[in-house]
């Protein structure tokens, strides 16, 4: 039996409303990380532009907008 | 005994968990392999930057001027920059995994992750590469980064749009159509909606005209291949993860199927 098993997915969780309303709200945390890493030009970070400064060749290299 | 005894179905957190430690991983190794390619040629254009800025002006346009970060600090934020990029990249995959998992149609986990990946690869990275291609600093004017940003954005957008409208297609023909017919709907579909938005987004080149077209090169292609590691090792890494998960839960109905015997 555990052949048979093995060879089948892994189920996933069921998209209930619950799942829903926490991945909305993790995707909006990522998103704004991702932000602060390769988008904000000092306005979030309130470090002035420390943050900005300090991931620079990292945003350069990750491709994205830079001054 | 029914075969889905003694399942149990990871949960959101689960993968989530699994999502965020594989972008870790392969931010840490883009960040590696930024490092190796790239950082020679950032410093390469920072040197022309510095040599075309006239000495007298103070702070020049204040960006990189100011030694807010040393460039040793810089180069060691490659790597936090990489990390959590990585750990917000991975933590989306996950959640993608996780609300359209049933939709992929396939067996295979693996092939799930790693479609997914290649998705955002191709719609998030080379979509946009080709429109707006990452360029060293030097290039680019402060002035219109609002400008870029939109429109950066926007084709990231539109490339998740075109991959989405790929699938479409491909599923669109009726019941038995030949795979070919499907891949050609499937691509048709694609280059449509990219053509589509790259005609439609304004085109911006800042390169100044004595930059090195080798060094620019050099740099583009360092810059990709960040992004290229970046997600394929966040695909590989969360297969990986994913079939460790598998595998324990295999391993525990198979102790439950002995105490039930």
């Amino acid at each position: 039996m555990p052949d048979i098993q093995a060879v089948r997915p892994l189920s996933t969780p069921a998209v209930s409303p619950r799942v829903l309303v926490t991945a909305a709200g993790v995707v909006v945390l990522l998103l704004l990380l991702a932000y602060l890493v390769a988008f904000d030009q000092g306005a979030i970070s309130q470090s002035g532009m420390y943050l900005h400064e300090l991931m620079h060749d990292g945003r350069h290299l990750l491709g994205v907008p830079c001054h | 005994m029914p075969l889905t005894a003694g399942r149990t179905t990871p949960s959101y957190g689960a993968l989530l968990l699994r999502g965020l430690l594989a972008g870790l991983i392969a931010g840490l190794l883009a960040g590696v392999f930024a490092y190796s390619t790239g950082e020679s040629r950032i410093d390469a254009a920072i040197a022309i930057e510095e040599a075309a800025a006239p000495a007298a002006e103070p702070a020049g346009d204040g960006h990189h001027d100011e030694e807010l970060v040393s460039r040793d600090g810089q180069r060691a934020g490659l790597f936090l920059a990489t990390a959590l990029y990585g750990v917000a990249m991975g933590g989306l995959l996950a959640t993608a995994y996780t609300l359209l998992r049933r939709r992929l149609r396939t067996d295979s986990d693996t092939r799930a992750a790693l479609g997914l990946a290649g998705a955002a690869l191709l719609g998030i990275v080379l979509v946009p590469f080709v429109k707006y291609p990452a360029n060293p600093p030097a290039v680019g004017n402060p002035a219109t980064i609002n400008q870029r940003t939109i429109g950066y954005l926007s084709i990231v957008v539109i490339g998740l749009v075109a991959v989405w409208a790929g699938v479409l297609a491909a599923r669109s023909p009726r019941e038995g159509s030949p795979e070919w017919l499907r891949a050609v709907a499937a691509v048709a579909a694609f280059v449509i909606v990219v053509a589509i938005g790259y005609v439609l987004l304004p085109s911006i080149d800042e390169v100044p005209d004595t930059f090195p077209a080798s060094l620019l090169w050099d740099f583009r292609i360092a810059s990709l291949g960040t992004q290229a590691t970046l997600w394929t090792a966040l695909g590989l890494a969360f297969a990986a993860l994913l079939g460790r998960i598998g595998t324990r839960d295999r391993a525990a109905r198979e102790r439950s199927d002995i105490v039930a015997a």
